[in-house]
């Protein structure tokens, strides 16, 4: 039990998706104008990408390793077509709000990267634990931001006036497009303080074991020895 | 200290020249303007400057506290900074708004990026434009003598008539610097001869603006129209005070021609083409960002290298 619980604390805090990889910028940049914005665009990713880790490491054994990413974004694919008319039939209102954003998941790389990392590579039960974890830490990653730039912009939380217009004056350039990269520049800020005097992460070891051929030979810091 | 850090086999030649006296220079030449901006808009302009400038002074030592650096803010480039914001806002903005924009230019802009020599882009300009974004209609509210008004070019765009010499002499409505040509110029003339700027970017960005209305302004060449366009908005302050940020321009003598050429476009292309009336800060902060780039294809032959395609010949 102890392995699943690990997995949902890696996924909302050790690796948040948002604040510690900075992976799925494009949707944390495009759909946090408001809290509720965060908030429907964090879960859908999450159902998403809990049923696609259940799926891709159920199948893992089946999918050949030449052609196992068109088969995670065949699965993928299918998972957030799925989501995106579950929320055009009961949830129009926030499917309209983030538009194009729904079938955009697609091609989110925290999937992709879990598909990859983890799912293709453990049993069913904790990919998808693995699954919550992250998919919870990309929404709390969302909501905040999205409450951030909501306050600031338009001093709103949930669409609820909590500072009042009669002395504050909106900041709107925090619900434009600017205010986005402010807010997840000042998280690029914290995190280099945070990473300041501290060594560098140990190596994580090699993936392919054959450094000509790796993607990732050009950043790999666990170069097996000539 | 060893004597041998002394010898020298070339001339080195000394300048007197350090930030804190080039950038009290700047002050100077500033001041001008300044005055004539708290004539023009009363004591409410003269609160929103010492605001503004007391605000970045704060922010840059405050910073500075933080991240246990020693303290930068004898070198007056926070003071300019502060000045120069001050002198791109409108005089009614609320003062909590200058202050949040003093503290963007010197925190967000400048330190984060290291400091003075580091900034990308000129922090008052930046500061100047997220507060056009954050609060459009504070920052467009122009009052003068106690009546709303449209600024010139506002007014020219709309068609109506003009009087060029209150905008030479600076009587118009717009931000507390940027009304008096006259003003700036002789601003402009105290750096140049005291040497803190050349004119080869004004002097290119003024041209190629010009150029650039006379084909594409729809009054050929119509002086009344030109020196309008010229002497309204922040162009002349633009031109010679923050066009000119060492920081922010090239160094290379061809590419500061290429940053004025490009300055003069952009203003042109904002101003005829764009959304609002006005378009220096837009233009400036864009050709900041080019500044790289520009550097990198200008930058001069060294006395004996030959030129890359003529190796073979």
């Amino acid at each position: 039990m102890n392995k699943y619980v690990e997995r949902l604390f890696n996924g909302i805090i050790k690796e948040n998706p948002t604040f510690v990889l900075m992976l799925g910028m494009c949707p944390t940049l495009a759909v946090t104008t408001s809290a509720e914005n965060g908030l429907g665009m964090g879960l859908s990713t999450t159902v998403v990408l809990v049923f696609a880790n259940l799926l891709i490491s159920a199948f893992r054994k089946v999918i050949p390793d030449g052609v196992r990413m068109p088969a995670y974004i065949v699965i993928v694919a299918s998972l957030v077509t799925m989501v995106e008319f579950i929320m055009k039939a009961y949830t129009p209102d926030l499917a309209t709000k983030l538009g194009v954003y729904i079938p955009l998941i697609v091609v989110n790389c925290i999937i992709l990267g879990r598909a990859e990392s983890y799912a293709s590579k453990n049993p069913v039960v904790p990919s998808i634990f693995d699954g919550i974890g992250m998919g919870l830490g990309f929404t709390v990653g969302l909501t905040c931001i999205g409450i951030i730039r909501e306050i600031l912009g338009a001093g709103q939380i949930f669409g609820a006036q909590v500072l009042s217009l009669d002395w504050f004056t909106p900041i709107t350039i925090f619900v434009m497009a600017p205010g986005a990269f402010l807010v997840a520049a000042m998280n690029v800020v914290r995190a280099k303080m945070d990473a300041k005097g501290k060594p560098l992460a140990k190596p994580s070891g090699c993936i392919s074991g054959d450094c000509a051929s790796c993607g990732q030979s050009a950043m790999c810091t666990g170069k097996k020895a000539e | 200290m060893s004597d041998l850090y002394n010898v020298s086999s070339s001339p080195h030649v000394r300048s007197k020249d350090t930030s804190s006296r080039i950038m009290g220079l700047v002050i100077l030449a500033l001041l001008p303007t300044t005055l004539f901006g708290i004539y023009n808009f009363g004591i409410r302009a003269l609160i929103l400057i010492l605001v503004t400038i007391a605000s970045c002074v704060a922010s840059e030592w405050v910073f500075e506290k933080i991240v246990h650096k020693k303290s930068t803010i004898n070198d007056l480039s926070a003071v300019v900074t502060g000045l120069l914001l001050a002198l791109n806002l409108p005089p009614t903005l609320p003062i909590w708004e200058a202050v949040l924009g003093g503290i963007f230019a010197i925190v967000i802009v400048k330190m984060m990026f290291g400091g003075l020599g580091q900034n990308f882009m000129n922090p008052a300009l930046g500061a100047r434009c997220f507060l056009l974004i954050a609060f459009a209609a504070d920052m467009t509210n122009y009052v003068i003598d106690d009546y709303t008004g449209a600024t010139p070019l506002a007014a020219m765009r709309n068609g109506e008539a003009v009087n060029t010499m209150d905008m030479l002499i600076g009587k118009t409505a717009g931000t507390i610097g940027e009304t008096s040509a006259i003003a700036i110029l002789i601003g402009a003339i105290i750096l140049i001869l005291t040497g803190i700027i050349d004119l080869r970017i004004p002097g290119t960005y003024i041209l190629t603006f010009v150029i650039f209305i006379v084909i594409f302004g729809g009054h050929g060449f119509d002086w009344n129209y030109i020196t309008a366009q010229l002497c309204g908005g922040g162009l002349m302050l633009g031109a010679f005070f923050m066009a000119t940020d060492y920081v922010t321009s090239p160094i290379t003598p061809n590419g500061k021609i290429l940053f004025g050429i490009c300055l003069g476009v952009l203003t042109g292309l904002f101003r005829m083409y764009g959304a609002n009336a006005e378009g220096v800060s837009f233009a400036i902060i864009l050709s900041n960002c080019l500044v790289p780039m520009i550097e990198k294809i200008t930058i001069p032959r060294a006395f004996g290298i030959v030129k890359e395609g003529k190796k073979h010949e």
